[in-house]
């Protein structure tokens, strides 16, 4: 059929839709065009935008066999409590069919305190696992084969710490590091701008970033030194194309540090990988995904001048979106997991993570848990989804809607370059603002009502409080207090005096990697708190820019 | 005479989530109020102390880490120390429906659990406010 | 508790207590402020103005910090515009104090703009007086600039100090024909971005040509700023003052710039207090406060008078239809009621 005669068919169409709503109005609130047909994608190029999964752009997919090969990893995060009560739970998972491991850290070990510090109080073991020193990494991986399982965590400004934890475990394990396989988030700048457990000013925090990248690069080959995440840029309130737009930004703004460093794109780029989040919107987040990678793709080989097919190449771990769960009615967030599982699918990403239901109240029950991984078996096994790649591809309207985000995401792009790029972008707080009124704009939305949660602003029920949540007892602080005081008590403290001296003289010289040092001071069981003491001192630390 | 009431918002402890305290923040702006927001990683000290130098009616806490039980009630009974017996001190975020008791018994005016329409956040300080 | 008494003996919440009965304009503000007056009179008061964005906060936070390693103690007023169409406002100053609340030298207060223009510079004046009678050594006014109502509380500093950034494009020059008339103490923040050494340069220019009292070319922005600035420039000239604004290159995140500006300040100070600027400032600054309080008490003891009796609804239904006017009716009432 020509563009022409579609075009005639299009006419009538809308006028017989004039006549229908007269009679029956749509409901308000929706999308801008109710019907896309072969003229809403009739510029776009197949050879050039869409292409072959495995091949440039990477419209279709990073893999030429995608699922058809092996499904994406199923990697559930967790962590909670203490390192025994976690390993308990990493061991769980495992023997349910989880393919790789994703520890969460609590709120003190992702800003660099040990547990008795008093800024700590009341935090210990509450979001994820505490970790103080080496002696807490052995016990959280005691049983569990580091040469074997893929481990990602999630922790950012002390990350370079975290690493160096995990490869000396591995080492008395008796594996080498070559062999390690995972993933550090070590994305400090979505810290500043939407998750906010920073702790460096960004100069030094990208200094310790592209130093990862290096070592990595020579001694940890499989690892993922970073994981550039749009997640809680959207957790924040970002919109989708937001998400990609500030995510793909902060990753430019990796790349040229790295170059500026030293280093070659074609060295490090094939380790960088991506985070992003499943929304609630299925055809939206499977355009979105899409467009991430062709946006990607394009800024890799046009701006880098990369060559090798990986650097051009957005792996992305997902997550199911934390913000739209709902308290209330809490099994419906095991739709709208589902839902989002789908789409994470059907936008072809490498591995998964979903929530549980119960996570808008506590953290979540093991129960909860084993009903989340089994959302991603059923999606994988009996729904068909992943069966052939990149299923919605043709569609009009999702053809359309990866080119509307694609632009989208192109306008931020150049507007941050304009700014000056991501940091200062974010310094500004340029990138924070466009976030808070995306925030604000969905809070008004659902509150007047444009937009429906189901449970929360029509359909809702009288609910009796859920019971059996989760709870970590205070007295998990005052535990993991002991066990770091007893520690303490048994190291060689000359030795850890010496690594920490030695580390801070190698902070104040800028052309010094900090990793074999910081590997060093982990040895001899120096505490988190005390290496990221000795950065501070050093490196001051970052004063958040808030503009409402 | 020109009275606006003033409010204190405020993230305690480690916690870097501030969607909700931000939006918050910008929902009670526009009901009237005279809004300061403190920023992340505020001790319950600095948190008493800034509520007595800018004399607030009302201090707003959020906190998603599950810190609450332990930050909570510390913010209440300094505020109060400082002699300020008549500020209403309310909180919000991730709360198990069964720590609010404790929380209210403690001193905590009211908690508002995710979902919660700012709407109801600003009536219930304009009916509370003394 | 009684304010004035627990205030006076060094208790914050009195502090804070008085300052809000200022801004709210409590009936007990009056006899507050009669009863605080003696003890006023000892602090050096700086007005801190400039754009949005120019850092005023961050820079506040560190001189604050370099006026306490000298042992002195810090009072901090932050006003923030007030929204017109709400009445609420975000008063976003303090985060970047946050470091300085746990000092029990300082003492920071934010406070909305909240509309009224003529109310708000009165208001501020006593609230400066309320840390002042507290015991503070200094008092910092910051406040976003350039509205008149920012140039009436600035009018109740002794040194003023504008603080600019690069970068800025035009604005600049229509805020700077304003700025340059009130500024004693010049600041270029974010002196790291690229522009600064020429921001330094256009300002040096502006100052020195007037310090020669030369006319530059002015667009009508720039004219209209300037006739708004006129009274004090020429309160400023008027004493006799000869002094040269400096400009200091300042980093406030990274703290640099910041001992030199201190120096600035203090060269200021030491300036109009040996040439006896300061002095004639402070005796325009009684006799405004004092015409202040009579303007404003006259006013309303008429307003409400004639609020009281109906009269003044009638007036506004005859001025209407134009069987008279505005002037005629004040003459009138004044008359009247100063026969009283």
């Amino acid at each position: 059929m020509s563009n022409e005669k579609i075009q005639a068919g299009l006419e009538k169409y809308n006028a017989s839709v004039e006549k229908a709503i007269s009679r029956f109005p749509e409901r308000p609130h929706l999308p801008e065009q109710r019907l896309y047909t072969p003229l809403d994608i009739k510029d776009t190029d197949y050879a050039d935008e869409i292409g072959f999964p495995g091949m440039y752009p990477y419209t279709r997919g990073v893999q030429p066999t995608m699922y058809r090969g092996r499904f994406w990893t199923m990697r559930m995060y967790a962590g909670f409590s203490t390192a025994a009560e976690s390993n308990k739970r990493y061991r769980y998972l495992i023997e349910s069919g989880a393919t790789g491991l994703s520890c969460a850290f609590d709120l003190p070990t992702q800003i660099g305190y040990d547990s008795d510090d008093a800024i700590s109080e009341g935090e210990v073991g509450k979001v994820g696992v505490a970790i103080d020193s080496l002696a807490d990494m052995e016990v959280l991986f005691d049983k569990i084969d580091l040469g074997k399982v893929s481990t990602s965590m999630t922790i950012n400004a002390p990350a370079s710490v975290l690493l160096a934890m995990y490869i000396a475990v591995a080492e008395k394990q008796g594996v080498p590091a070559d062999q390690l396989k995972g993933t550090i988030q070590n994305d400090i700048l979505k810290e500043y701008a939407a998750r906010g457990t920073y702790i460096f000013p960004p100069r030094p925090s990208m200094r310790l970033i592209t130093n990862i990248f290096e070592y990595c690069s020579k001694n940890v080959p499989k690892w993922n030194t970073i994981s550039i995440s749009g997640y809680h840029i959207r957790e924040a309130g970002s919109t989708a194309s937001q998400e990609i737009a500030f995510t793909i930004a902060d990753g430019i703004a990796y790349c040229e540090a790295a170059i500026k460093a030293g280093l070659h794109i074609d060295d490090f780029a094939g380790r960088l990988s991506f985070f992003w989040n499943a929304h609630n919107n299925v055809l939206e987040e499977v355009a979105k995904f899409r467009a991430s990678r062709r946006v990607w793709a394009k800024v890799m080989k046009e701006r880098f001048h990369a060559e090798k097919p990986k650097s051009m190449m957005l792996r992305v771990h997902t997550q199911t979106a934390g913000s739209m769960l709902t308290a209330q009615q809490p099994n419906n967030n095991i739709v709208r997991v589902a839902l989002q599982t789908a789409a994470a699918v059907m936008g072809g990403t490498q591995s998964l993570h979903t929530n549980s239901r119960d996570e808008a109240l506590a953290l979540p029950t093991e129960e909860s848990v084993m009903i989340a991984l089994r959302t991603q078996q059923i999606v994988a096994y009996e729904s068909g989804l992943a069966d052939v790649i990149d299923p919605l591809a043709g569609s009009y309207y999702v053809e359309a809607l990866t080119n509307k985000i694609e632009k989208e995401a192109w306008e931020y792009i150049n507007k941050i370059d304009e700014i000056g790029g991501a940091v200062a972008a974010i310094e500004k707080g340029y990138i924070q603002k466009e976030i808070q009124d995306s925030a604000y704009k969905w809070q008004m939305d659902v509150e007047s009502g444009a937009k429906t949660i189901v449970g929360v602003n029509k359909f809702q029920v009288e609910e009796e409080p859920p019971k059996g949540l989760l709870k970590v007892d205070a007295s998990v602080g005052v535990a993991q207090c002991e066990r770091l005081h007893a520690m303490k008590a048994k190291r060689d403290n000359d030795a850890v005096k010496a690594a920490l001296a030695d580390l801070k003289a190698a902070c104040q010289d800028e052309n010094e990697n900090l990793m074999p040092h910081i590997l060093k001071a982990v040895h001899t069981y120096a505490t988190l708190g005390e290496i990221c003491g000795v950065m501070r001192e050093v490196f001051g630390e970052y004063e958040a820019h808030v503009n409402l | 005479m020109e009275k606006r009431i003033r409010v204190l918002v405020a993230k305690p402890g480690l916690d870097g989530h501030d969607r909700g305290a931000k939006v918050v923040a910008r929902a009670l702006r526009d009901a009237g109020f005279e809004v300061i927001y403190t920023g992340l990683r505020q001790t319950p000290e600095q948190i008493a102390e800034a509520a007595l130098q800018e004399d607030v009616n009302v201090v707003a806490m959020s906190i998603l880490s599950g810190a609450h039980p332990h930050l909570f009630p510390k913010v209440v009974n300094l505020v109060r120390e400082k002699g300020m017996d008549d500020v209403l001190i309310i909180g919000g975020g991730v709360i198990p429906e069964t720590d609010i008791p404790a929380l209210k018994e403690a001193g905590v005016a009211e908690v508002f659990t995710p979902g919660t329409p700012t709407s109801a956040i600003v009536d219930f300080i304009k009916a509370n406010v003394k | 508790m009684d304010i004035v008494e627990e205030l006076l003996k060094g208790n914050r919440l009195a502090l804070s207590r008085a300052i809000t009965a200022i801004e709210n304009e409590y009936d007990e503000a009056v006899d507050i402020m009669k009863r605080l007056y003696a003890h006023t009179g000892h602090a050096f008061v700086l007005g801190i103005t400039g754009p949005p964005g120019a850092g005023k906060s961050t820079l506040t936070d560190k001189l604050a910090k370099a006026y306490r390693a000298q042992g002195k103690t810090v009072g901090i007023i932050a006003i923030d515009p007030t929204s017109p169409f709400t009445g609420g406002a975000i008063l976003g100053d303090r985060i970047r104090m946050n470091s300085l609340t746990m000092d029990e030298g300082v003492f920071i207060r934010s406070m909305g703009t909240r509309g009224s223009l003529g109310g708000l510079s009165h208001k501020t004046a006593d609230a400066i007086k309320a840390m002042d009678a507290f015991g503070k050594d200094i008092i910092f006014v910051e406040t976003v600039g350039v509205g008149q109502s920012e140039v009436d509380i600035v009018k109740a500093a002794d040194t003023t100090m504008v603080v600019l950034i690069p970068g800025m494009g035009d604005d600049i020059q229509a805020i700077k024909a304003g700025i340059l008339e009130i500024g004693d103490v010049f600041t270029i923040n974010k002196a790291d971005h690229d522009g600064a050494d020429k921001l330094v340069r256009e300002l040096n220019m502006m100052l020195d040509l007037d310090a020669h009292g030369m006319q530059m070319e002015q667009t009508d922005t720039e004219k209209a700023l300037a006739d708004q600035f006129h009274h004090l420039n020429v309160a400023k000239h008027a004493v006799g003052n000869t002094w040269r604004p400096p400009i200091q290159k300042v980093i406030a995140s990274q703290n640099e710039g910041i001992t030199e500006t201190v120096e600035n300040i203090e060269k200021h100070f030491k300036y109009i207090s040996e040439t006896g600027i300061l002095q004639k400032r402070r005796t325009e600054r009684s006799k405004n406060e004092m015409l202040d309080v009579l303007h404003s008490n006259i006013g309303k003891y008429i307003t409400g008078k004639l609020d009281e009796t109906g009269k003044l609804d009638e007036y506004v239904e005859q001025i209407k239809r134009r069987e008279t006017d505005p002037y005629t009716v004040v003459a009138d009432v004044m008359h009247d009621m100063l026969k009283e």
